[in-house]
């Protein structure tokens, strides 16, 4: 059973990376429904390829597991995962539920 | 925290034989630690040459690749992306599945290292990625239209990530050999080759050493205002 905190968790030990080496003003909010990427986010695109890549090392290194954060589902979602911290974690958990249920 | 190693890392793509196994010794012997991969096992007689068994498109072991990399060294500074197979034939006579294998280890494989290579070349925002082209592509050979257009494919794919990672400090180059004396030639008829020969400045096969003078020149650290290009042997223009 994979639990949803230490998903975010992870997502929140990558945002406080990020802000390490980003200016004060353009700092990411660590709650689950600031605005992330897309409509109000604050971050652009390579921002994202920060964050997608630096959550997708810590979910390798914590759960031993692969998970592409950036498969074509991400990609073509109505509702963008990466338009908050909290869609994004219950992404993770989903893609990781999904991989470990194909696994079994 | 892991500390990086004090040598320079990078990693090469087909290193069982030809033109790679000669960059993995070229690059050992200056001092680098080498990762290198192929399908099959290979040798170097160096305890800084770490050898994985893949196949440059198969995405699960590539990263896996990547991430044992990260772990044993945490840096990369540079990628050789030479992995490549050609054949020789009329399009009309070539088959689907060619097509297939020979887009899927030039142009797939080539585009899976350079992800996994960037990820971990922008943690220190510095990074060297050098890819391979071809003659065959400027000079439009009959007999082969896949080889070149999967060329022409890793040309663009070379030109366009250089712009994409420009930001992390990371440059994307490629060299276009002329006909080398390795396996991937050795079908080819002899008239062919000679007249291939012929359409170059200067008329002669390619050495290891001249493929070699072009990929240090690419990751020297002094090359950092140089990416996006493509740099044929011989004289051949683009």
């Amino acid at each position: 059973m994979i639990e949803r905190k230490r998903i975010l968790e992870m997502v929140c030990e990558a945002v406080d990376e990020m802000n390490e080496t980003l200016p004060h003003a353009e700092r990411l909010e660590k709650s689950e429904a600031a605005p992330l990427f897309g409509r109000d986010g604050r971050l652009d695109s390579l921002g994202l390829v920060n964050l997608v890549v630096a959550v997708e090392e810590k979910v390798r290194d914590a759960f031993s597991t692969e998970v592409s954060l950036t498969d074509e589902r991400a990609m073509s979602h109505r509702n963008s995962p990466f338009r908050s911290l909290g869609a994004m974690t219950d992404y993770i958990l989903h893609a990781m539920e999904s991989s470990y249920a194909q696994a079994a | 925290m892991l500390k990086p190693p004090d040598k320079p890392v990078i990693v090469i793509t087909g290193t069982r034989k030809g033109i790679g196994k000669y960059l993995a010794q070229y690059y050992l012997e200056k001092g680098f630690i080498v990762a290198g991969c192929s399908r099959e096992p290979a040798e170097q007689e160096s305890d800084r040459y770490r050898h994985f068994c893949l196949d440059v498109c198969d995405e699960p072991k590539v990263k896996r690749m990547f991430g044992e990399l990260r772990k044993a060294f945490g840096r990369l500074d540079a990628l050789i992306n030479n992995a490549g197979i050609a054949s020789m034939n009329h399009f009309l006579l070539t088959p689907q599945k060619t097509v297939q294998r020979i887009f899927n280890t030039n142009v797939l494989g080539t585009f899976l290292f350079c992800q996994e290579a960037a990820k971990l070349m922008k943690k220190n925002r510095y990074g060297r990625i050098v890819n391979f082209s071809t003659v065959a592509t400027p000079l439009k050979l009959e007999g082969e239209a896949i080889y070149a257009s999967s060329k022409a494919a890793v040309n663009s794919l070379t030109q366009v990530l250089a712009k994409e990672v420009a930001s992390f400090g990371i440059t994307v180059n490629a060299v276009g050999p002329t006909p080398i004396p390795t396996d991937l030639i050795r079908g080819v008829p002899e008239g062919k080759i000679k007249s291939l020969l012929a359409q170059q400045a200067i008329g002669r096969f390619a050495e290891m050493r001249d493929v070699a003078n072009v990929t240090d020149f690419f990751i020297s650290p002094a090359s950092s205002f140089i990416t996006g290009q493509v740099v044929y042997l011989g004289g051949v223009a683009a």
